[in-house]
């Protein structure tokens, strides 16, 4: 066998993953497993390894619903062949491994820093030097945007290259957000501190970064979760979407100067999430989610509660979302802007939403289900064209069925809820795997423990890992006024992507 | 048209009229509240994850705290978080909230430089920087702005340019990738100018104090007129500490 076999949230022995030479490791992950249309790659990195770099392929089958884990040890002095010359979706994973390690590869297209991260191989290599690609032309002219933006956002520089007013290409530097969060995992040792960070890693997607942490936690103590944590934090996720959802239509709607559906739409967030500090304590979910335990069960009390938010928001929503989607001026905007065709995003390996905007059924909730998602019968809301309407139509059939999830849940609150569990210590010598449909997409959090059980390595990957690249190409083409509404239509994440 | 006005209409009021009286629902945990009820102090301190917890006597760091609460779940008799969320103040000792004391945190109007009321006290426009910030403390300083909170109302806005701001609203750490481009930002404001300190992770570090991603070279050189504490920080901890920073004030 060259490679394990694995379901989500599955804890395996380290031993158990076959270890290939290089040339094998490469042929079974580009060739053999790569060349079918339903496998993905969810995770690619490496770690020191007794004084070389041992790497890590995770591909995934959304048909069979396992995922194939292999390795390889390699010298860092070697140069390699690498995936991205075979295949493009190794690209970002290949980038990553040589900007910590300094692995060279010899036809690797686009070899730049991935986020200039504190522990980086090469040193010299600063934010401020980055090697920006550029085109020698008197007709043509470069506009930097960032790392500062015009609105109160995260860090992220974008560079475009443009013929007029017309967008040639785009190139996105990110590494601002850089907080050395996977180092961090290793040295602090108490389980909420991880669980804390876990939170941290990107503030909009609490509830699906810490939900995978805890249940890669759970699995990794041998701790089977019981039906009513799983029912919070699917409670939880689907309660996430939903207010992201709202709060991205009304950002779309600023962008493209709706001033009243970006009001309503701002303010049909705000009882979602009041409703969470209702819940928690905390607007964003905050203190929600716990490996083992959860502080805050769900009552009737609290049911009863969100039913009437539900059926008040659902009825304002409609209103304001059949005006927005039949607003010449607004739909003028939104069609034919910010392609991605399906072809570019099974090239580049887009995830989540922005890969389901392009008929790439990707959904971890139906393909490695995790909490509730297998009782609830999942099924994913796909889309064609790949544009700014096609985005915004996820978003608003993603609203409604994670209301008619909601409304679900509701009628299965749990009538016993368990207390604090006492977890075991993680697993020795394990390699463990949790995916996550966050509202953007698939979330990877790897862990490998070492013979004392201890947290050797961490690799978190959040969708926007992959998903950057499709907004620099989804610009391609469009104005440059258009950016903006092409950018918030992704609404991708810089600190999940610097870590 | 008559379908927008419909709209409009059916929205009602959304805003809150007073947010300097405004009670926040369900179960936020604002000022901490400590009691003088004995425990095992060195067990109480080793929970919390940010070392925001001294003994001997007991005391919470609101500038380290992340809020999670476990600590009020672990020792609900010595630990009480209230729904008071006027936490914002501009002296750091403040933030610390010691054991027996249940008093609301305030500014120090000694500490008010004279120029903030002379010229912010009406309009007060801000640039946000986010050096390392999760997207917590930015989503909430949207909602800053939004129909429900309306900061504009009372002249207080974030601008894109520093060239038109008075002063810098900074969230996240401040990582290593960012201290140049704040710097540079910072620098770009004409003076007089402020500093606010938006969230635990801006006023401490947080849970990313000590990492080698961070430089925090920046705040030792200037003076801090407002901290926020937060994770995140709730808009109206937000709004009121910053209409307490520049109202006007007899001297």
């Amino acid at each position: 066998m060259k490679y394990a076999v694995v379901k989500n949230n599955e804890v395996i022995p380290i031993s158990q993953i076959p270890e290939l030479e290089y040339k094998s490791f490469m042929e079974t992950n580009v060739f053999t497993l790569m060349s079918k249309k339903h496998n993905h790659c969810v995770s690619y990195f490496g770690f020191p390894y007794n004084g070389k770099i041992k790497l890590i392929c995770c591909i995934a089958d959304d048909e069979q619903h396992v995922i194939y884990v292999s390795s390889s040890v390699v010298n860092t002095q070697h140069t390699l062949a690498s995936f991205t010359a075979k295949n493009f979706v190794f690209e970002k994973f290949e980038r990553e491994i040589h900007e910590n390690f300094g692995i060279k590869y010899k036809d690797h297209p686009w070899l730049k820093p991935v986020r200039y991260s504190f522990n980086r191989a090469d040193k010299t290599q600063t934010i401020s030097n980055y090697p920006f690609f550029n085109i020698d032309s008197e007709e043509l002219h470069e506009v930097g945007v960032g790392p500062i933006h015009a609105g109160v956002i995260e860090p992220g520089h974008f560079r475009f290259i443009c013929n007029g007013e017309q967008i040639l290409h785009l190139e996105i530097q990110l590494g601002y957000q850089h907080r050395g969060i996977e180092h961090l995992f290793l040295e602090k040792k108490k389980l909420l501190q991880r669980t804390t960070l876990a939170e941290s890693i990107s503030g909009d997607c609490v509830c699906g970064h810490t939900t995978a942490f805890v249940n890669l936690w759970e699995s990794l103590c041998n701790y089977e979760a019981s039906h009513d944590l799983k029912y919070a934090r699917t409670l939880a996720l689907e309660l996430e979407r939903l207010a992201i959802h709202t709060g991205d239509l009304s950002a779309m709607c600023t962008d493209v100067g709706y001033q009243l559906g970006s009001s309503v739409f701002g303010r049909l967030r705000t009882p979602i999430i009041n409703f969470f500090q209702t819940w928690c304590g905390n607007r964003l979910a905050k203190g929600l989610i716990r490996a083992g335990k959860n502080n805050y069960p769900f009552t009737d009390q609290l049911a009863k509660q969100l039913t009437a938010l539900i059926d008040s928001y659902e009825k304002d929503f409609n209103i304001v979302v059949k005006k927005l989607f039949s607003l010449p001026t607004a739909l003028a905007r939104f069609e034919k802007t910010g392609v991605v065709t399906h072809e570019q995003a099974l090239m580049i390996g887009v995830v989540g939403m922005s890969a389901r905007m392009t008929g790439l059924n990707r959904d971890i909730r139906s393909s490695h289900s995790h909490d509730l998602y297998a009782e609830l019968n999942y099924e994913p809301i796909i889309k064609r064209h790949g544009d700014v309407y096609s985005r915004g139509q996820i978003r608003r059939e993603a609203i409604r069925q994670s209301i008619s999830f909601i409304r679900r849940l509701m009628e299965m609150v749990p009538t016993e809820n368990k207390g604090a569990d006492h977890l075991l210590a993680p697993a020795p010598d394990s390699f463990a795997i949790s995916l996550v449909e966050g509202w953007r997409g698939e979330i990877c959090h790897c862990a490998i423990t070492n013979e004392t059980g201890e947290l050797v390595h961490y690799k978190i990957k959040d969708p926007s890992f992959h998903n950057w690249l499709a907004l620099a190409l989804a610009v391609r083409n469009n104005e440059i006024s258009d950016f903006p509404i092409s950018n918030k239509s992704f609404d991708l994440s810089y600190c999940g992507h610097d870590l | 048209m008559l379908e927008s006005l419909k709209i409009m209409i059916n929205q009602g009021k959304q805003f809150i009229p007073d947010v300097t009286k405004a009670k926040v629902p369900g179960i936020f945990r604002g000022r901490p509240v400590i009691t003088t009820v004995s425990v095992n102090e060195h067990k109480l301190a080793e929970l919390c994850p940010t070392d925001a917890i001294s003994t001997s006597p007991v005391s919470i760091d609101l500038g380290k705290c992340t809020f999670c609460g476990e600590c009020a779940f672990a020792y609900p008799d010595k630990i009480k978080f209230t729904t008071d969320y006027k936490i914002a103040t501009n002296n750091r000792q403040k933030l610390i909230i010691a054991e027996g004391v249940d008093e609301p945190v305030k500014l120090d109007p000694e500490r008010i430089r004279k120029e903030i009321s002379d010229y912010f006290s009406g309009s007060l426009k801000l640039r946000q920087v986010c050096a390392g910030g999760d997207n917590s403390c930015e989503l909430e300083l949207n909602a800053c702005g939004n129909v429900n909170f309306d900061m504009g109302r009372f002249g207080i806005e974030f601008v894109a340019s520093p060239r038109h701001a008075d002063g810098i609203v900074i969230t996240g750490p401040i990582t290593e990738n960012m201290a140049d481009p704040l710097q540079i930002c910072y620098d770009a404001i004409p003076d007089p100018k402020i500093i606010i300190l938006a969230g635990t992770d801006a006023i401490s570090g947080g849970i990313f104090a000590g990492s080698p991603a961070l430089n925090r070279g920046f705040l030792d050189k200037y003076s801090i007129d407002l901290y926020v504490p937060g994770n995140p920080i709730h808009p109206l901890t937000f709004i009121n500490g910053v209409l307490e920073l520049i109202k006007k004030r007899k001297r």
